[in-house]
């Protein structure tokens, strides 16, 4: 049979393939226009907590130490009013075997790969997920395909994607590095099609349910530690899988008081698909880039259905700068001894403004921590910011502008998060999930119930926007 | 000693990148950015040469995923090249200013 590989044919095709590439048939979860049966999508994934602990423990993934952060603490209630300042833990995350907390969902893709009797394993990433990845078919014997978004048209690589192209190939897999463009998508799908390798997608339940241990560990952990649970987890924010996952953990923990609160790095301005902003930003992830436009409409992701559903979730959602982010990630090995990060350390950065804000009874925690290394490093990162002209300075972060500068604060008390509007955000995904309905049609009552539990807004709200939509339909 | 290791000649079982264009300007996606559609979108990818042949000139690899790829040899022993940079002063200094915050702190109680 011959079939046409340019890009609209390939697209065209992108349903059949992602369902043979994952082996999930999501058309059976569909229970109404909008709606589909979430829970049922990740049980049917079959892997509870203990079954996922059991797997994970067989890898060496998981059960990383919960650390006590006693000067950053102190460092808290110094700059805090009298009776304020948090208790700051952090779940060094970096202990995992390839470096992440990313480790925790390749382990049940690669399971899954295994199981179904895949040739191989492809991913679409260029962030530690492809490590991990990697890492994990490496010991499974699996054939591995990474797949990048890594340089710009002057062949410039970022330096944080150049140290995931060697630990990716350390572990033995191929590489495929990508200029950059959406369009990434098109090679991967093709990728997929050509070798019958499963998708190791960010968004399928394997990759969330694998998250589920981090939240429950981090409830058991500062339970043991402190005699209760956490009041507030952090959480670094992108595509929403970690925020999810973590959430459901810790519910299944019986945590279902502890606030969760995402966050990420503002790159306000910078846009994502644009060949001259790709190396005017100094985070790859983590950032708002990805966390907003994955927040307001989660099934843009690669799978029909993305099983990563921030806003069932999430208590809050902040934003701090590039250069909080670097000063914490220095405050961190400086005060506490730990090098890690730094695009790991978001949540941190906001950890030290909002500890203030805590009464000091109060236990935070700061939900991962990653490996750092050649590339994947504050100084890396602001030495080529340097060379493409963006100013980096001792300042107030307010003055923040990215892609135009990096302000590093002058002092620590002038860290500070920026509340995102959750509100409005909830009213971008309704309007998002509304413009999939065909002209005329109206969501369902079962379509109701959906729309409240994933966007976290009010039946009210959501009748609300539904007349806004029909108005504007005629 | 870098001389003896860089050559633009690849010999059968060489480790060697090669690349070439996915996408031409024309063809970029409809969504993509001005500055973006104006450029190829590029492909790169390292492996074994399953050939002799010199940069520039077509060649066919075997990656490690055990894919045959054909494409323009680029390089030949590609290095890994990214770094730490340069030290920071930016940020040099801020473990002390820390040090110093919480030291007064102590010193208050």
């Amino acid at each position: 049979m011959n079939q046409r590989d340019d890009y609209q044919a390939v697209l065209a095709r992108r349903n059949e393939i992602m369902r043979r590439s994952v082996g999930i048939d999501y058309g059976a979860y569909v229970d109404g226009r909008l709606s589909f049966d979430y829970e049922r999508l990740l049980a049917d994934a079959g892997y509870d907590i203990e079954a996922t602990r059991l797997l994970q423990a067989s890898s060496a993934v998981g059960n990383t130490p919960l650390v006590e952060l006693p000067h950053l603490t102190r460092l808290a209630r110094a700059l805090a009013p009298p009776g304020k300042g948090a208790r700051i833990l952090l779940k060094d995350e970096a202990a995992n075997p390839s470096g992440s907390f990313k480790d925790r969902r390749a382990s049940l893709s690669v399971h899954e790969a295994v199981k179904r009797g895949y040739p191989g394993i492809a991913a679409a990433t260029s962030g530690n997920y492809g490590a991990a990845v990697a890492s994990h078919a490496a010991k499974a014997g699996l054939r591995c395909i990474i797949v990048q978004e890594a340089f710009d048209s002057a062949g410039i690589a970022q330096p944080e994607i150049s140290e995931k192209t060697r630990a990716c190939e350390a572990y033995g897999a191929e590489v495929m590095r990508l200029s950059v463009g959406p369009e990434l998508f098109y090679v991967f799908l093709r990728v997929l099609e050509q070798t019958g390798f499963f998708n190791a997608s960010l968004y399928t339940p394997y990759s969330i349910l694998g998250i589920e241990t981090l939240g429950f560990e981090i409830a058991e952990q500062t339970r043991a530690m402190t005699g209760h649970f956490p009041d507030t987890v952090l959480v670094t924010h992108a595509g929403g899988g970690n925020l999810t996952g973590t959430a459901r953990g810790l519910r299944k923990a019986g945590a279902d008081s502890t606030e969760v609160v995402a966050v990420s790095v503002d790159l306000s301005g910078l846009h994502m698909a644009s060949d001259r902003d790709f190396n005017r930003k100094s985070f790859t992830t983590g950032h708002t880039g990805f966390s907003l436009p994955f927040t307001t409409w989660p099934d843009r992701a690669d799978v029909p259905r993305n099983a990563a559903r921030p806003l069932r979730y999430m208590d809050r959602f902040v934003t701090v700068t590039q250069g909080e982010v670097f000063y914490a990630t220095e405050a961190l090995a400086t005060l506490e001894g730990l090098e890690r990060g730094p695009a790991g350390n978001t949540s941190l950065a906001a950890a030290l403004a909002i500890a203030r804000d805590m009464q000091d009874d109060q236990i935070l925690v700061v939900q991962e921590t990653e490996y750092t290394g050649a590339g994947k490093h504050p100084t890396a990162q602001l030495s080529l910011a340097r060379q493409l002209g963006i100013e980096v300075r001792r300042g107030d972060p307010r003055e923040n502008q990215p892609g135009r500068n990096i302000v590093i604060p002058e002092h620590p008390s002038q860290l500070a998060v920026v509340d995102l509007d959750l509100s409005g955000i909830r009213l971008s995904y309704l309007r998002n999930a509304l413009a999939t309905l065909e002209p005329g049609q109206s969501p369902s009552q079962r379509d109701f119930e959906f729309l409240a539990a994933d966007s976290g807004a009010s039946v009210a709200t959501i009748n609300r926007i539904v007349e806004q939509h029909h108005a504007q339909d005629r | 000693m870098e001389i003896l290791l860089v050559s633009d000649r690849a010999e059968v079982g060489d480790w060697v990148e090669i690349g070439d264009t996915v996408l031409e300007p024309g063809q970029r996606a409809p969504q993509v950015p001005e500055d973006t559609r104006r450029v190829p979108l590029q492909y790169r990818v390292r492996g074994f040469a399953a050939e002799p042949g010199m940069c520039g000139a077509p060649m066919t690899i075997r990656t490690r995923a055990g894919r045959e790829l054909r494409g323009t040899l680029l390089a030949v022993r590609p290095a890994y090249e990214h770094g730490f940079g340069v030290p920071a002063d930016e940020l040099l200094g801020i473990g002390e200013e820390l040090r110093s915050i919480l030291d007064a702190a102590v010193a208050s109680e």
